[in-house]
């Protein structure tokens, strides 16, 4: 399985931290979840962490087994 | 010179840091430092501030880092609380030791900006509506925008 982090507000949208989901491109994963929450996670504000690294946010992505994609919304922090 | 980073999820003692700290620069003309703690008021009963384990503390080092390359300084002290505080908690500490104060001053000044605003942290706050999200205020980018 491949897992997706949700960070922040994304958490409450999610109704949960952490989804496992099957591996594969990640248009099918996204296309899994609810409508509304697959759209906040395309939203142009929310940055993405591949495996702990920062990356452009593509759905054009294919998650491997063990994979771990963030979604990272606005930060506030201090 | 390396910088004492430190992301925590129990409470901390300020003054006892910043005693240790300072007994560790003895050579610094000035230590600056800087505590956030949970603002008390507008009906706030607890304060949570979220991480993300592989992004935060490397993040804070990277900053950390930087204002060492930027300014002269003898000693850099960053620590971040993250979890469930209530008001009054502290829930950040920076502390700059430096042969002269401008430049504390200064490297203090300019990671706290950048904790505010570029650093991987999510905050919610409490009251008796139940929990709610801090976006961020345009005031932090201003802020950060300094530098």
């Amino acid at each position: 399985m491949a897992k997706l982090v949700f960070l922040g507000r994304l958490e409450d949208r999610a109704g949960c931290a952490e989804l496992a989901v099957t591996p594969g491109p990640l248009a099918d994963v996204l296309a899994s979840l609810d409508p509304a929450l697959a759209l906040d996670l395309l939203g142009e504000r929310v940055r993405w962490a591949l495996n702990g690294k920062l990356v452009g946010e593509s759905e054009a992505m294919v998650l491997a087994e063990g994979d771990e994609l963030a979604f990272l919304p606005p930060v506030s922090g201090g | 010179m390396t910088a004492d980073v430190r992301l925590t999820d129990t409470a901390f003692d300020p003054a006892a840091l910043l005693s240790a700290f300072t007994g560790r620069f003895g050579s610094a003309g000035g230590v600056v430092s800087f505590l956030g703690q949970v603002r008390g008021g507008d009906g706030v009963e607890a304060l949570e501030l979220r991480h993300y384990a592989p992004l935060t503390l490397p993040g804070m080092e990277a900053l950390a880092a930087t204002a060492l390359g930027r300014w002269s300084l003898e000693g850099l002290l960053v620590l971040h609380r993250h979890g469930v505080m209530r008001p009054g908690d502290p829930i950040v500490l920076v502390a700059a030791a430096a042969r002269h104060r401008r430049d504390a001053f200064a490297a203090t000044d300019f990671v706290m900006d950048h904790l505010k605003s570029d650093s991987w942290f999510w905050k919610r706050e409490k009251t008796a509506q139940g929990w709610r999200w801090i976006e961020p205020r345009s005031e932090d980018f201003a802020d950060r925008a300094r530098w």
